[in-house]
């Protein structure tokens, strides 16, 4: 499903991304982790297509096609998702406003009608209900005021209403208590199927109990460094990561 | 021959072949107004209130004064711009001069006319000798200018104890009959005590002529009652617009105006709030948003007066391409006026580099027991959540659109009338150029 081939990007001159190699297939949970600062967000953020990265060398393949020269919302519609670690908050726009317009867009770019208000009603309070969503949570701003959880909560949302192909979560587990982290865990492990798969960038293990990979890399200063299952992540909360440095 | 002189020289041929008694007080008005205006004559960017606006480029047009031809206007070349899937009373105005025809005005329980048969019947002249140019009066050699050629314009006069069931239209159309044509409507709105109307005003050239508006509104809000004042400026980028907007309130009331810019060449608009009682609130909303060369200047003013008022204020903008924003918000505190709550906030959002906003908040308060606040902002579009709505396949151009929409929401959700508010989003969807499949 994704070819990720010598990728190499940088921000403002400098090189975060040192030559990645990574293929996810369909199905599959592929987790990425690593210290502070080795270039996980930047990877998540590249892959999605944020514009402030350069790619320099190497390139991303969704299904065959290159993501180069593709917009972000034009990944989004080919079934990328990008769960993000600081969702940002508008006020003024509800979170069902929000997604009908996210949905709708993406039913436009693939030449599709609009959903139908009544499907479209419908389809949230099946998403919500699989997320134990409570309903007035609908009709506030987006992610304005929200808890970290309610945030992350939200997150997960969106992506079981777009049902994306790739979906990547970056530090989804940041911010969320136990109970929250079950919920979101929970869901995420809901939308899998043999169709789809899912990247999963963490600091700690913890959300690993929950999301179970089948592959496990760990990235040091732009390159990955390891590659193993998911016992490797155990090892990793064990022994830190100094060993692989 | 230039316009102030073509003006001050066509005063004395107005005033005789006018439709007033010349032994009328509202002769003596206008001729003191007239001496007013050639004394102080057009404002220049000297003055420290025209700073940022210049008149300069209005003033080289050879204006005609009044419409010399007719041009016939049915309701088909008005109808878009009314608000016409609700009852209301109108007052259409063509080129200057009102059209019965196409208006629905009313005597029933309150008026709803023009003022041209006010200044003149006897009926109304206890209302005209108290109220007009009360307010207006020595403010501002534009306002001398308007009030030296009043002619014609809405006379809103309800009496005590009245709600006013369906809003009321202002409606000033400029045709083009002229290549070059001056405006100068008039308005006059008495709220008795306890009363309650809704006024919206709108100005609208259906030509590519050149149009300058000059217009006054006085509005007397008297103990109690409720005025909610809507201004829609959403005109061509050859007509140009200065609206002085003076209201004076009584204790208890509540009067709103709201002010949507949203096109013409320069738009000036003074609002000025005065206090004659205790527990007054004034609302001030306001929205621009410009593009092309457009400049649009809000200039407020609310003088508190009396102990235990409030106002609110609330502006902002989005700015575009090379468009120009002024906001100059006063407000006064004098020192009787203890336990004043005054709250002024502007934010502004400007989209290209060519785009300017001069901001200019003016707090001066005299008396110590009160709450007031102010907030000025000026700020880009969030390129963060510009990624995250892109991330989720919303489209760039959308995703900006929605920002700005979320924006601007806090002053359309203000609009209580709400075929006017569905309105008022389409034009600014309209502006955004984007067509947003739900109502914020």
């Amino acid at each position: 499903m994704l070819q990720v081939k010598n990728l190499h990007a940088s921000i403002n001159d400098k090189e975060i991304l040192k030559g990645i190699n990574l293929e996810i297939k369909a199905g599959e949970v592929h987790a990425i982790m690593g210290p502070n600062g080795s270039g996980k967000s930047t990877l998540s953020a590249v892959i999605a297509g944020k514009e402030e990265y350069e790619v320099t060398e190497g390139s991303v393949i969704l299904n065959g096609e290159d993501l180069a020269d593709l917009a972000p919302e034009e990944r989004a519609h080919k079934g990328v998702f990008l769960s993000f670690q600081y969702p940002v908050e508008i006020p003024g726009v509800t979170v069902t406003n929000f997604i009908k317009t996210a949905i709708n867009e993406t039913r436009k770019a693939k030449g599709q009608e609009e959903l139908p208000a009544k499907d479209m009603l419908k389809l949230i309070r099946e998403k919500a209900d699989l997320l134990e969503i409570d309903r007035k949570f609908l009709s506030r701003s987006l992610n304005e005021g929200f808890s970290g959880g309610e945030k992350k909560r939200n997150e997960i949302f969106q992506m079981a209403m777009l049902e994306p192909k790739l979906a990547i979560l970056d530090e989804t587990d940041s911010g969320l208590d136990i109970d929250a982290l079950k919920v979101v865990a929970n869901g995420v492990n809901k939308l899998k199927s043999s169709e789809n798969a899912v990247l999963v960038i963490t600091h700690y293990q913890r959300l690993l109990d929950y999301i179970v990979p089948d592959f496990v890399h760990v990235l040091y200063n732009g390159k990955i460094v390891k590659s193993g299952g998911k016992e490797l992540a155990l090892e990793l909360e064990a022994k830190g990561y100094d060993w692989l440095k | 021959m230039d316009l102030k002189e073509k003006l001050v020289s066509s005063f004395l041929a107005f005033e005789n072949k006018g439709i007033l008694d010349l032994d009328s007080s509202v002769h003596t008005i206008r001729t003191k107004a007239i001496q007013n205006f050639e004394t102080e004559g057009f404002p220049s960017k000297k003055d420290e209130e025209w700073k940022y606006t210049s008149l300069k480029p209005l003033l080289k047009h050879d204006f005609s004064l009044f419409s010399s031809k007719e041009k016939s206007i049915g309701f088909k070349d008005i109808e878009s711009y009314l608000i016409n899937d609700i009852e209301s009373y109108t007052l259409i105005f063509i080129d200057g001069v009102f059209s019965s025809f196409l208006s629905d005005t009313t005597h029933e329980d309150c008026d709803v006319c023009v003022l041209s048969s006010a200044l003149t019947r006897p009926k109304y002249k206890m209302v005209v000798d108290n109220y007009f140019n009360t307010i207006a009066k020595n403010n501002n050699s534009l306002s001398e200018l308007n009030t030296a050629f009043t002619k014609e314009g809405a006379f809103i006069n309800i009496p005590k104890n009245t709600i006013v069931a369906k809003p009321i239209q202002i409606l000033n159309f400029s045709t083009g009959s002229e290549s070059e044509i001056l405006l100068q409507p008039r308005n006059l709105v008495v709220v008795g005590e306890n009363s309650h109307v809704q006024i919206i005003e709108r100005h609208q050239n259906l030509s590519k002529n050149t149009t300058l508006t000059n217009s006054v509104t006085e509005i007397f809000v008297h103990k109690r009652a409720i005025v909610d004042y809507y201004k829609i400026q959403n005109d061509t980028e050859n007509s140009s617009l200065i609206d002085s907007t003076f209201v004076s309130q009584k204790q208890q009331s509540v009067a709103s105006v709201h002010t949507y810019s949203f096109g013409g060449k320069i738009t000036r608009n003074n609002l000025e709030f005065y206090h004659e009682g205790e527990h007054i609130t004034s609302h001030l909303n306001g929205i621009s948003i410009l593009n092309g060369k457009q400049h649009v200047d809000n200039h407020t003013l609310v003088n508190h007066k009396f102990p235990n008022c409030e106002s609110h204020e609330l502006y902002k903008g989005i700015y575009a391409d090379k468009s120009v924003g002024v906001f100059n918000g006063k407000v006064i505190v004098q020192q009787e006026a203890q336990k004043t709550n005054a709250f002024q906030q502007n934010n502004n959002i400007l989209i290209d580099d060519g785009a300017t906003i001069n901001a200019k908040p003016q707090l001066e308060i005299f008396a110590d027991d009160v709450k007031c606040s102010h907030g000025c902002t000026i700020g880009q579009l969030d390129e963060s959540a510009l990624f995250y709505m892109q991330s989720r396949g919303i489209p760039k151009k959308e995703a900006k659109a929605l920002l700005l929409f979320a924006f601007g929401n806090d002053v359309v959700e203000k609009i209580k009338i709400p075929q006017l508010k569905t309105r008022i989003t389409k034009l600014i969807a309209k502006n955004l150029g984007v067509n947003l499949g739900f109502e914020l």
